[in-house]
C-alpha cells in the first residue's frame, strides 16, 4: 500500500509536468493543426535558459529561496515566449498555406536544429542543476517519502492551469483563441488578427513549456540538450489521449501518462517505460482516436 | 525514371556489380567501404520513398525495420563458421531474404492497425513503432540486449550492396509503373478521392509499407554484414530521421533524385570529417549510416530540412516537372 501510494505520488509529480508541455502541444493543434516537434525542445530550452540565469539572479536574490526560484522560473518562461513566438515567425508563418506534410517535416527540423545547436553550444554532457529553493523532506509519513519538490510541482502546476483557464475563458486574447481554433476563416472575417493570436498561443504554449522545463530539473537535476525528445513525445501522447485541442483533455492525458508509465517502471520493468507512451498512443489511435475527452471530427471534402 | 529499358539496366547494374569485386583489391578500402555504406543507404531511401514519396505516407520508423532485418540475418549466418565462396554466397542470400522477409511480416503487423490513421498521427505512430522496436532489441539478451552484437562474417561487398539497390530500383519503379501502382499515387494525391474511385486505400498503404520494410531488412542484413557490429541504439530516431532527409532532399516521388541525395548524404559526412581533421578509420566505425562527426552533421540536416522547406519543397533534385509530380 505504501508503495503503491509512493508510486502515485511519483506519478503525479510526473505527471503534471508533461501535462504543462501537452498543453502546449494542444493549444497550437487547436490553431493551426499541426503538431509542432519542436515543443520539447523548447522544454529543454526552458531549462537551460534557468541553468544560465540562477548564477546571476541568486547575486541579487541569495539562492537556495522561493524568491529566486520564482524569478529563475518567470524569466526562463519569458525567454521562452519569445523564442516560442520567433521560431513560429520565421519557421511556420510562411507556410500557413502549404500542405500539412511540409510543416511536419519542417517542425521536425526545427526540432532537430534547436537540439544539435544546443548539443554544439552547451555540449552533450548533463549539466547539474542549481538548487534554486531549498528541499525539505516532509517528516515520517509511515514510510512514504514526500519532498517539497514533489509539491511545488504540484502547486505551480495548479496555479498554471488556473491561470491558463483564466486567460482561456475569461479574457479577450482567450476568446480570439477559441473562436479560431472554432473556425479560422470565420474568426479572420470577424476581425479577429490571426497572425497576432497565433503569435500569442505559440508565446503561451512556450511560456509552460519552459515552466515544465525548470520543475523537471528541479526534481531531476541532470539537464542535457537532447532531454526534450522523451517527455516531449510522451507529452504529445497525452494531448492525443485526452483528445487533441482539448484543454483539460491534455492535463487528463498527463497524468494518466504519468502515473500509468510511473507504475510501469515501478511494478513491471524500467526498461520498458519508454516503450509505455507509445504503446498507449497506439492503443488510443485504433480504440478511440478523437481521445478521451476530444469531439469527432468529420472529415469534408 | 523512363522505364522502357529498365530491365535491360537492371542486368547492366547487376553485371558491373558483379564485377567490381574482382578488382576490390586494388581500390582504397577507405572508398570500397564507402561505397557499400553508399548501396546501403540507396537501398534505404529508395525504398522509404515508395512508402513516403509515392504513397504519401510519411513514416519515421524505417531504421526500426532495417534493425529486425540486421539482426535477423546477422543471428543466421553468426550460425555458420569459415565457408568457401559458393556456400557463403548461398547462407548470405539466404539471410538477407529471411531478414527482409520478417521485415516485411513486422511492416505488416505495423501497418495493418495502424495505416487507418493518416499525416501527423501516422508520422508519430510509426516513431513510436520504431521506437518499440529498438526497445525490445534493447532488452533481447540473445541478441546482447544494449551491449550490441558481433556479426561473425564481413560478407557485404560491392555486388551484394549495388546489387540489391539495383533491384529495390528496379522493383519500386516496376511497382509504381504498373497499373496496379497508380494507386499508389491515386492515394497520395487525394486519398478521399481515391477512396470514392473504389481504391482500397488502406491495402495500398500496407502493400507500400510491406515492400519498404521488405528492402530496408535487406538493407539492415548488408548494413550487419559490413560494419559486423550492432546495437538498437544505432537503429534509433536519428537514423530513421537520416533516411528521411534523403528522401526529403531527392524529392518525395522522384527516384532518380532521392539516389542522388543518397550519395551525396553519404559523402558529405566524410567531406565533414576530411574538414574537421579527424582521422578516418575504415569498417571501424560502428554507427549508422556511416560515422558520426560531430553534431555538426545533424545541425546541417536540420538547416537543409527547414530552408528546402520553405524554399524548395518538391526536393532539392526535382528540375523537371515529372508527370507524377503535382
Amino acid at each position: 500500500m505504501i508503495e503503491f501510494l509512493q508510486q502515485l505520488i511519483n506519478g503525479l509529480a510526473f505527471g503534471s509536468i508533461l501535462a504543462l508541455i501537452a498543453l502546449g502541444y494542444t493549444m497550437v493543434y487547436g490553431i493551426l493543426r499541426f503538431i509542432n516537434f519542436a515543443h520539447g525542445d523548447i522544454f529543454m530550452l526552458g531549462a537551460f535558459a534557468g541553468f544560465f540565469l540562477a548564477p546571476k539572479i541568486a547575486a541579487v536574490i541569495p539562492a537556495p529561496s522561493i524568491g529566486c526560484g520564482l524569478a529563475v522560473m518567470g524569466l526562463a518562461m519569458a525567454i521562452c515566449a519569445v523564442l516560442g513566438v520567433v521560431i513560429e515567425r520565421l519557421a511556420y508563418r510562411p507556410l500557413r498555406r502549404s500542405p500539412k506534410l511540409t510543416v511536419l517535416i519542417t517542425a521536425i527540423g526545427v526540432s532537430l536544429f534547436l537540439e544539435y545547436t544546443g548539443q554544439l553550444a552547451f555540449g552533450a554532457a548533463p549539466k547539474s542543476f542549481p538548487t534554486l529553493i531549498p528541499v525539505y523532506h516532509l517528516p515520517n509519513l509511515g514510510g512514504l517519502s514526500i519532498n517539497s519538490n514533489q509539491i511545488i510541482v504540484l502547486g505551480v502546476t495548479l496555479l498554471l492551469l488556473a491561470a491558463l483557464r483564466f486567460i482561456v475563458l475569461k479574457t479577450r486574447i482567450g476568446m480570439a483563441m477559441r473562436a479560431l481554433s472554432f473556425n479560422p476563416e470565420a474568426a479572420a472575417l470577424m476581425g479577429v488578427n490571426t497572425d497576432a493570436v497565433i503569435s500569442f498561443t505559440f508565446g503561451l504554449g512556450s511560456a509552460l513549456a519552459a515552466a515544465a522545463g525548470i520543475l523537471w530539473a528541479i526534481n531531476y537535476p541532470a539537464i542535457e540538450p537532447l532531454m526534450g525528445i522523451l517527455p516531449g513525445l510522451k507529452a504529445f501522447v497525452a494531448a492525443v489521449l485526452g483528445g487533441i485541442g482539448n484543454l483539460p483533455g491534455a492535463v487528463l492525458g498527463g497524468l494518466i501518462i504519468g502515473i500509468t508509465e510511473t507504475f510501469v517502471s515501478g511494478y513491471i520493468s524500467s526498461t520498458y517505460r519508454d516503450a509505455i507512451a507509445f504503446a498507449i498512443l497506439i492503443l488510443i489511435l485504433l480504440v478511440k482516436p478523437s481521445g478521451l475527452l476530444g469531439k469527432k471530427e468529420v472529415e469534408k471534402v | 525514371m523512363t522505364f522502357k529499358h529498365a530491365k535491360l539496366l537492371l542486368l547492366v547494374a547487376l553485371g558491373l556489380s558483379a564485377s567490381v569485386p574482382f578488382f576490390a583489391g586494388h581500390i582504397n578500402a577507405y572508398w570500397l567501404f564507402i561505397s557499400y555504406d553508399i548501396g546501403i543507404n540507396i537501398i534505404l531511401a529508395v525504398s522509404l520513398n515508395l512508402i513516403n514519396g509515392y504513397t504519401g505516407q510519411f513514416s519515421l520508423g524505417h531504421a526500426g525495420f532495417m534493425a529486425v532485418g540486421g539482426y535477423t540475418a546477422a543471428v543466421i549466418t553468426n550460425q555458420f563458421g569459415a565457408l568457401n565462396s559458393f556456400a557463403s554466397g548461398a547462407v548470405f542470400l539466404g539471410a538477407l531474404l529471411a531478414g527482409g522477409s520478417l521485415a516485411a511480416v513486422v511492416g505488416l503487423l505495423v501497418g495493418l492497425p495502424t495505416l487507418r490513421l493518416r499525416g501527423d498521427y501516422l508520422a508519430i505512430v510509426t516513431l513510436g513503432f520504431g521506437e518499440i522496436i529498438r526497445v525490445v532489441f534493447q532488452n533481447m539478451n540473445a541478441v546482447g540486449g544494449a551491449r550490441g552484437l558481433s556479426v561473425a562474417h564481413g560478407w557485404t561487398n560491392f555486388f551484394w550492396a549495388f546489387g540489391f539497390a539495383a533491384i529495390t530500383i528496379y522493383a519500386v519503379t516496376a511497382l509504381v509503373h504498373s497499373t496496379y501502382g497508380r494507386g499508389f499515387i491515386a492515394v497520395r494525391d487525394d486519398e478521399i478521392a481515391a477512396e470514392a474511385m473504389g481504391i482500397n486505400t488502406t491495402k495500398y498503404k500496407v502493400t507500400a509499407f510491406v515492400v519498404g520494410a521488405f528492402f530496408a531488412g535487406i538493407a539492415g542484413g548488408l548494413y550487419a554484414h559490413s560494419k559486423q557490429f550492432l546495437t538498437p541504439g544505432g537503429f534509433g530516431f536519428m537514423a530513421s530521421i537520416t533516411i528521411v532527409v534523403m528522401v526529403i532532399l531527392g524529392g518525395m516521388g522522384n527516384t532518380r533524385g532521392v539516389i542522388l541525395a543518397a550519395i551525396l548524404l553519404t559523402l558529405l559526412p566524410e567531406g565533414l570529417r576530411a574538414a574537421a581533421g579527424v582521422e578516418h578509420l575504415p569498417g571501424i566505425s560502428r554507427e549508422f549510416p556511416l560515422s558520426w562527426v560531430g553534431d555538426a552533421r545533424m545541425v546541417i540536416y536540420s538547416l537543409l530540412l527547414i530552408v528546402l522547406m520553405l524554399t524548395r519543397p518538391q526536393g532539392l533534385f526535382s528540375f523537371r516537372k515529372s508527370i507524377y509530380s503535382k
